[in-house]
């Protein structure tokens, strides 16, 4: 059966704002992750891994 | 098939809606300039307080302010958007400009306004985090979707919005609220009247083409002048409580006495000054320079108490 979806070909200008989308959010992520380690570091103290399990 | 398509740089039709926008139009999105204010006034009323929190904390604690507080400048464009295609102080702004979907600012706006308020909660208290959970409420559902179309005491009771950063501030780093970031609140609650009033004299055209029910519109410019005037009464005086409660210095008692002064003298020319060109002149001073007023009191404090100016005005 043959696919009947439509496609759009996007111009030059709309891939690079995807682009630059797309490395922003991966730049946010990164220092959304960073920023969780600050935080656990600070609450929870250097030895958060060093517990008896 | 779908690399193929990945390589080819094509989207299915039904997905042709996708984003315009570049990056600076989901940052203009959480407008900017309103955020630094935030940013500024959660500051001092981190600062006049004095805790001894982790920096880490304290830096974590304002970004999730200037997060939320942008987080509701983000849905208040998206549930405004129809009001700012008229007015030409905001047709510009990304979504009646076309730059970016409603749906794609609503997902934004409520995914940084849920991020804000956990990662606040998680990083200082739940105390902190639910006042900046209240300041979104307050900004996005009271101000602009009920207030802001219904009744021209809008600016009035939606101003507590913009004036809570400093309340939240301080919870998040002493776990309590004091008088000090009370009175701050205070300061910013009773200086937004004069201030939006003094740009609706200006901007009233826009205000009435969008069908935005602001004091010169309501109940005329005459008024709006006579409010403008009282609220400034009231502002001078208590911009000199923090040198009554003993967080105001020196420094501050002088630039709080002559701002006031200032901001008494500007409110009685628009009074006074009622027709043509100089009426509006006189109403512009006036707002760019309660802009000035309020960046000077708030700045002084912050040089106060947090590079060691402050001198007692008393004893």
């Amino acid at each position: 059966m043959a696919d009947r979806t439509e496609y759009v070909r996007l111009t030059p200008e709309e891939q690079k704002r995807r682009r630059r989308r797309s490395l922003a959010l991966a730049l946010t992520l990164a220092a959304f992750c960073i920023l969780l380690f600050a935080i656990t570091l600070v609450k929870l103290g250097p030895g958060v891994l060093q517990r008896p399990l | 098939m779908s690399n193929s398509l990945a390589d080819n740089r094509v989207e299915p039709l039904a997905t042709a809606g996708v984003s315009q926008g570049d990056v600076s139009d989901f940052f203009a999105l959480l407008k900017p300039r309103v955020m630094f204010l935030v940013v500024f006034t959660a500051l001092v009323g981190m600062v006049v307080s004095h805790s001894d929190v982790h920096p880490v904390v304290a830096f974590v604690s304002l970004l999730m302010i200037a997060i939320g507080g942008g987080a509701s400048g983000c849905l208040n464009m998206w549930w405004d958007a129809d009001i700012d295609a008229v007015m030409t102080r905001t047709r510009k702004r990304p979504i009646p400009a076309g730059k970016i979907q409603p749906g794609e600012a609503l997902a934004f706006g409520v995914t940084l306004s849920a991020g804000s308020v956990i990662i606040l909660g998680l990083a200082s208290n739940w105390l902190a985090a639910g006042l900046l959970a209240f300041t979104i409420f307050f900004y996005v559902v009271v101000y602009s979707m009920w207030l802001k179309r219904s009744t021209p005491q809008n600016i009035v009771i939606g101003g507590a919005a913009g004036a809570l950063p400093p309340i939240v501030a301080q919870a998040a780093v002493t776990g309590h609220v004091a008088w000090d970031s009370v009175v701050l609140f205070a300061i910013i609650f009773m200086w937004t009247p004069p201030h939006f009033w003094a740009l609706a004299l200006v901007k009233s055209g826009d205000y009435e083409r969008a069908g935005i029910p602001m004091m010169p519109n309501v109940a005329g410019p005459d008024s709006t002048r006579f409010q403008i005037l009282a609220y400034t009464v009231l502002l001078a005086p208590l911009g000199l409580a923090p040198v009554a409660l003993g967080f105001g210095g020196l420094a501050y008692a002088i630039i709080a006495l002559i701002g006031g002064l200032g901001m008494l003298a500007l409110a009685v020319q628009v009074y006074r000054l009622r027709q043509g060109e100089p009426a509006m002149r006189v109403a512009q001073h006036l707002f760019g320079f309660s802009i000035l007023y309020l960046f000077l009191l708030f700045a002084t404090l912050l040089a106060e108490h947090g590079f060691g100016f402050f001198r007692p005005v008393f004893g």
